[in-house]
């Protein structure tokens, strides 16, 4: 791989050098997640959540193919159709709240995995391109969550559709036609639960074909590490079998817990109790509310209530695809030499005391009716959200002078980078 | 150039968005919020003082109680309310016999096919069989409910925020409109064939009160029937009907998160003895 170091696969077994000549898959495994991967040893548990991530995508894949065994995607028999699942099918209610809560706590793994990313600035160079396709990544998911939500055909399903599908409206000129060609109708009727589940069942693949890439990426130039500073020898590094795969096991297990909590005692909690009353194009619900995952950027589109020049509704949409579309511009926007959030003291102060409040208000906002004083609450919110990447950000990272940074990774765990060489003559040495 | 651009965006989404904000605070500060009779009168739910025996992590079903309120739900609820997702099979999980089942399905009627003529018929149902609407269409539903459509009970209890205290408190909530409500909200008191219940969403609820006395039904289990008794009796058979994996699914989670509690401790002792050696480790 692209360390110099990285360890060449040389199999010892016949029957493996045979693979290996032949089809350099055991080469493979090697180098990505075996003893053939270097990864700085100094990695938190914030490093665990790309692995968790990978993880509930293969398990939403696994149960999301096994109920559309059983499920239809017709307006008639949809709603049904999950009752069936959920009463007759052998551990159909276990699938289903597997899949269901899965794609909840895939959001909040890849939220934590993206703010990682920007407390520690992953996203600077040389791994824009992995920061770019993992914005891509979320992008998908996002569109792939809506359309999920949308198949069991339940009050939230048809309106959430309805509002989501709306916001192309806004669009000048073309906006009308374009959304009814989206829907295949006026409304979201058949036509749109059929091609929904259609895309539901694609995306996840091309969602897998991007998150390969976002790993060969990856492989590049190796894994980022909470100093920052990158690999110098191959005494900052450990191979990523057994150390990681070991510590990822742990991190898997702590997810699992929590995650089958959620399934097995709460399994609702996430979701709206709309969603078991069937869709009915007749009855608004009280309060239209997307899944929670989707609240921030909720409260950012229903933040702009004001037509200044464009419509409102037009400011909102905008607004709302420029919340994610600006990460794209992150590895251009921060100019700061210095990656990790641990030796930028201002830029530091900023992501703690402004950005994740304001996320965690624009969640609660997102929820929350679309009243006073929710509105005003995420129009301050929303305002910070820009100016914290489009306005603060650049300007911080050229005028702020970092802490000194560790001469390398060694030194950073262990010190001194000579205390890591004589500690093997001296292993008594910390 | 590239942060010139974005700087200018920024201040741009920025500048709406405040714009947006002044306007609003503007209006809220200049305008009183009325109040509504929703926001004044309306009521948590709550369920019976002492619980449901499904409650909490470790709860199970009380079988005696669930056919309590499957008889409430057949001789009250049944007349109006249809219960589309339960078919008659299901009620061997509340402690019926195979007979008894049996017996139980053949005392509905279903629609079927003469299969002499093929004319359509009514024949008595099989176990198979899902429980039949009491009305042949939402039409005829309309019609005979002053246009309110009685809503499906399968998934009432899931179907809204704590759903079986909602069932519990909707049916024992009912009362006299308050004073208050009639003096501060003339247009919120009831319309004519509207009742009013601070449980429901907006207060003013088609439904008649379905339980109006104590003995309304007659217990075979000897249990007094109190309109409270049978109003948390249906409850928990609604539950039941709404989720009837419920007990099997808080069940299954004990041994599952024991299992990877396990796992997981193994995970980390072996996670700490890989990198035990590694603070000065130097390959």
């Amino acid at each position: 791989m692209s360390f110099p170091w990285a360890k060449e696969y040389t199999p010892k077994h016949p029957v493996m050098r045979f693979f290996d000549e032949k089809l350099p898959l055991p080469r493979f495994v090697y180098n990505a997640v075996g003893a053939g991967y270097p990864v700085p040893r100094n990695l938190s548990y914030f490093w665990n959540f790309g692995v968790l991530a990978g993880f509930f995508l293969m398990l939403q894949i696994v149960t999301g193919v096994v109920l559309a065994m059983h499920y239809a995607a017709n307006t008639e028999v949809a709603f049904g159709t999950v009752e069936h699942i959920m009463r007759d099918v052998n551990w159909g209610w276990l699938m289903r709240y597997t899949h269901a809560n899965g794609a909840s706590f895939f959001f909040v793994v890849v939220y934590i995995h993206i703010f990682r990313g920007l407390f520690y600035a992953s996203y600077k160079p040389p791994r824009e391109m992995i920061w770019l396709l993992g914005v891509t990544i979320f992008l998908l998911m996002m569109a792939t969550a809506f359309m999920g939500y949308v198949l069991p055909w339940g009050q939230m399903s048809f309106w959430g559709a309805q509002v989501i599908t709306g916001l192309f409206e806004a669009i000048p000129v073309v906006g009308p036609p374009l959304k009814t060609w989206l829907l295949g109708g006026f409304a979201p009727d058949n036509a749109a639960l059929n091609r929904f589940f259609s895309l539901h069942f694609l995306l996840p693949f091309v969602i897998l074909g991007a998150v390969i890439l976002h790993i060969w990426a990856l492989h590049i130039p190796g894994s980022s590490n909470p100093t920052g500073v990158e690999v110098k020898s191959e005494s900052d590094t450990l191979p990523f079998h057994p150390y990681y795969t070991a510590k990822d096991g742990f991190g898997l297990g702590v997810a699992l817990l929590v995650f089958f909590t959620f399934v097995f005692f709460l399994p609702n909690a996430l979701g709206h109790p709309d969603n078991y009353i069937e869709a009915n194009p007749l009855s608004t619900p009280a309060h239209i509310v997307p899944e929670w995952y989707f609240y921030p950027f909720y409260a950012i589109l229903r933040a702009f209530t004001f037509d200044f020049i464009l419509p409102a509704k037009l400011w909102g949409v905008l607004a709302m695809f420029s919340a994610i579309l600006v990460w794209f511009f992150l590895p251009w926007l921060d100019k700061s030499p210095v990656r990790s959030g641990h030796y930028r003291p201002l830029f530091r102060k900023f992501f703690w005391f402004g950005l994740i409040p304001v996320m965690a208000v624009l969640f609660y906002c997102g929820g929350a009716p679309a009243e006073e004083p929710y509105v005003m609450i995420s129009q301050i919110a929303t305002a910070y959200y820009f100016l914290h990447f489009l306005v603060i950000l650049p300007i911080v990272s050229s005028i702020e002078r970092p802490d000194p940074l560790p001469f390398s990774i060694t030194e950073a765990v262990l010190g001194s980078d000579d205390e890591a060489a004589a500690g093997d003559a001296a292993p008594t040495a910390a | 150039m590239i942060r010139l651009v974005g700087i200018l965006i920024g201040l741009g989404f920025t500048f709406v968005v405040l714009l947006a904000f002044v306007t609003g605070a503007y209006t809220w500060s200049t305008e009183e919020v009325a109040e509504t009779a929703e926001s004044v009168f309306h009521e948590t739910a709550h369920g019976p003082e002492a619980g449901y025996s499904f409650d909490g992590p470790f709860g199970t079903w009380d079988l005696a109680q669930l056919q309590r309120g499957y008889q409430v739900y057949k001789e009250v609820c049944s007349a109006c309310h249809s219960l589309n997702y339960v078919a008659i099979r299901d009620l061997e999980q509340l402690g019926y016999s195979e007979d008894q089942v049996k017996a139980e399905a053949a005392s509905f009627q279903v629609p079927g096919i003469n299969p002499d003529t093929g004319e359509d018929t009514m024949r008595p149902a099989l176990p198979t069989d899902y429980f039949p609407s009491p009305y042949p269409n939402s039409v005829a539903a309309a019609a005979a409910n002053n246009n309110a459509i009685p809503p499906d009970l399968s998934l009432m209890t899931k179907a809204r925020h704590h759903g079986s205290d909602y069932v519990y408190s909707l049916l024992t909530g009912y009362q006299e409109v308050p004073a208050q409500l009639r003096e501060e909200f003339p247009d919120a008191t009831p319309a004519p064939g509207l009742y009013y219940n601070p449980y429901f969403a907006n207060l003013n609820l088609a439904m008649a009160p379905p339980l109006t006395a104590d003995g309304q039904v007659t217990y075979a289990d000897g249990t007094e029937a109190t309109i409270s008794q049978m109003a948390q009796d249906v409850a928990a058979f609604l539950t039941w009907t709404a989720e009837p994996q419920l007990i099997k699914r808080k069940q299954t989670g004990w041994p599952v998160l024991g299992f990877l509690l396990f796992a997981t401790i193994l995970a980390w002792l072996a996670k700490k003895q890989i990198w035990a050696g590694a603070k000065r480790r130097k390959d």
